[in-house]
């Protein structure tokens, strides 16, 4: 019996081995290949290893082709995200303190736009933004996703676990509103804090749509849409686009080590809405 | 609470403050959400009544009310047609396929707790938080037909080469197979959060009764998630509705147009500036999502009386 079931857990073990070296594969030779001269990464047969060891394509994204302002574009965007985020923790805050009219009508509207994809809305809020004089800057692309129905749900779940008594104690040392929110609230929401965090900086780090539609000047550009345009030349530069593709992943799997467990966490949260 | 009332300077503070402070702090957040999640579908119900393109768009006397003359050549343009029908087949061959590989992931990662199958579940995740367009060029590559490995591994072996990316039916496939390896990894996590959420007693008394592992999987472990099943089925179901990215990267137009409604919507929109036209798909895309997300309401309703 104990031997049948060790035996079937190297079983599993192995197929489950087998099936991460088929979700991690496309990424190494991501890597490999942006190490690789033009050549060779065109070559038949194809080398695992770089048998020259190349920065070139690096420094043709960097120098030649505008990726360093796409970059800078992108960080502009992760950081308009992140004024988005504080928002949503204020509005979590209040939504689950405060008792107030037209409090659960609101937080109703809240959770009904979660039903609605930006598939749908590009259009209207392409429209809507033109009107404002948004299309074609960082404002503009960062806006439509400064604020989502889910997250401000997982705020003011996680807010809603903070005791009264801790707010009605430091109203009554004294502290204004504003206070409370930064020495009292902000302190004890880390956990939420770090959760939205991280999905923050992915969302904004990876978002395509938005940019796509908005940015219509390759000023605006960020990264994934310079990634994108990479695949419209007409002669495949196969080292160029893995290096390019290398630039967004690799600082994300940088984020994912250091964070794992408030990443894996939001995501199961965001399943289970 | 009770402290409160009885200090009077506390009192007054409660007084003077509820009135305007959660307005202060929803307000911004609020007032975001309702430009960006509800005020587009309104804008595009009254765009998809005009004309609307991008003369209008310089000059608004050139747009005219047109009723619903869009919704009526709408459906009756064969693309639009196409690009459901595709939508319908991706989504039979795809929401199995993500469910069950999902599933029996996570079966399987949840099988021993050592340090080995905890670090497996970090490859698993690993393509749910990377960007869609990075992992559409690695695809991408390993398409190509002249220097892809794909092609020369089949090679190898005597098969091949397979036009991944130049048959528009294969394409279709291919670009659907990379929508799948992604999907996996964030449906393993939350499978895997409901299997972690099942009584270990369960287990034990099956196990007690004699049931063997697979009988327990069967007729235990599989029933309790049937939430969780359902749940990755509409969710999967919706997501292929927006299909969007990998097409978008990986098929040229206008061979993508017709693989999604949102390509075809995003085609319609920002390459032909049709933006009336555009917004009345827009709304029969979001129609259909409605009534799925509403089924989907109606069957957790009856999943949970069963």
């Amino acid at each position: 019996m104990r031997r049948s079931q060790r035996i079937r857990t190297l079983a599993i073990g192995a197929a489950l081995a087998l099936g991460a070296v088929v979700t991690s594969f496309p990424f190494v030779w991501m890597v490999l290949s942006s190490l690789k001269p033009l050549s060779e990464s065109r070559s038949i047969p194809p080398t695992v290893l770089p048998s020259t060891l190349t920065f070139d394509a690096y420094q043709q994204l960097f120098s030649q082709l505008d990726f360093a302002r796409y970059l800078l574009n992108t960080l502009g965007v992760v950081a308009l995200s992140f004024v988005g985020m504080l928002l949503v923790v204020v509005a979590g805050y209040g939504f689950a303190k405060f008792r107030f009219p037209f409090r659960d009508a609101m937080f109703m509207v809240a959770l009904a736009t979660m039903m609605i994809p930006a598939q749908v809305t590009m259009i209207p809020t392409f429209l809507i933004l033109n009107g404002v004089h948004l299309v074609n800057t960082l404002l503009g692309i960062a806006a439509p996703t400064l604020v989502s129905g889910f997250t401000l749900f997982l705020a003011r779940q996680f807010m809603t676990t903070i005791p009264d008594e801790i707010l009605e104690a430091a109203r009554l040392d004294g502290a204004g509103e504003l206070r409370v929110l930064r020495s009292v609230v902000m302190p004890m929401s880390k956990p939420i804090l770090a959760v939205l965090g991280v999905l923050t900086f992915i969302g904004g780090w990876n978002s395509f749509l938005w940019p796509l539609v908005i940015a219509t000047d390759s000023d605006n550009y960020t990264l994934s849409v310079g990634l994108s345009l990479l695949n419209r030349q007409l002669t495949v530069n196969p080292a160029l686009q893995m290096a390019g593709a290398s630039v967004m992943v690799v600082p994300i799997l940088i984020v994912f080590v250091l964070l794992q467990r408030h990443i894996v966490r939001g995501f199961a949260l965001s399943g289970l809405k | 609470m009770n402290l409160a009332r009885t200090l009077p300077a506390a009192r007054a503070r409660r007084i003077r403050w509820p009135s305007a402070t959660p307005y202060l702090l929803v307000g911004p957040a609020f007032l975001l959400l309702v430009v960006f999640g509800a005020l587009p579908i309104v804008v595009a119900a009254g765009v998809s009544l005009t004309n609307l393109d991008i003369a209008g768009l310089g000059d608004p006397s050139k747009v005219r009310l047109v009723g619903l003359d869009n919704y009526v050549t709408l459906f009756q343009d064969p693309d639009f047609w196409a690009s459901l029908a595709s939508t319908a087949f991706l989504v039979l061959i795809g929401v199995p396929s993500i469910v069950g590989l999902s599933l029996l992931a996570a079966l399987g990662l949840d099988h021993a707790d050592n340090r080995f199958f905890r670090a497996l579940r970090v490859f698993y995740f690993l393509p749910a938080i990377t960007a869609i367009v990075a992992i559409s060029l690695i695809w991408g590559y390993l398409y190509n037909s002249e220097f892809g490995l794909l092609n020369y591994l089949l090679g190898l072996v005597g098969l091949g080469p397979v036009p991944w990316l130049s048959d528009p039916f294969v394409a279709r496939l291919s670009v659907a197979v990379v929508a799948v390896w992604r999907a996996v990894g964030l449906n393993t996590i939350i499978f895997l959060a409901a299997l972690q959420g099942i009584p270990v007693e369960y287990r034990e008394a099956a196990a007690i009764d004699g049931a063997s592992a697979w009988r327990t999987t069967r007729s235990i472990v599989v029933p309790l998630l049937r939430f969780a099943i359902l749940f990755v089925s509409i969710t999967t179901l919706i997501s292929w509705m927006q299909f969007f990215d990998e097409p978008f990267v990986l098929q040229k137009w206008p061979a993508n147009a017709t693989t999604s409604v949102s390509l075809y919507i995003y085609f319609q929109g920002f390459r032909f500036n049709e933006f009336g036209f555009a917004s009345a798909a827009s709304l029969v895309l979001f129609a259909i999502i409605l009534v799925v997300t509403a089924a989907q309401l109606r069957v957790r309703r009856l999943a949970d009386a069963a």
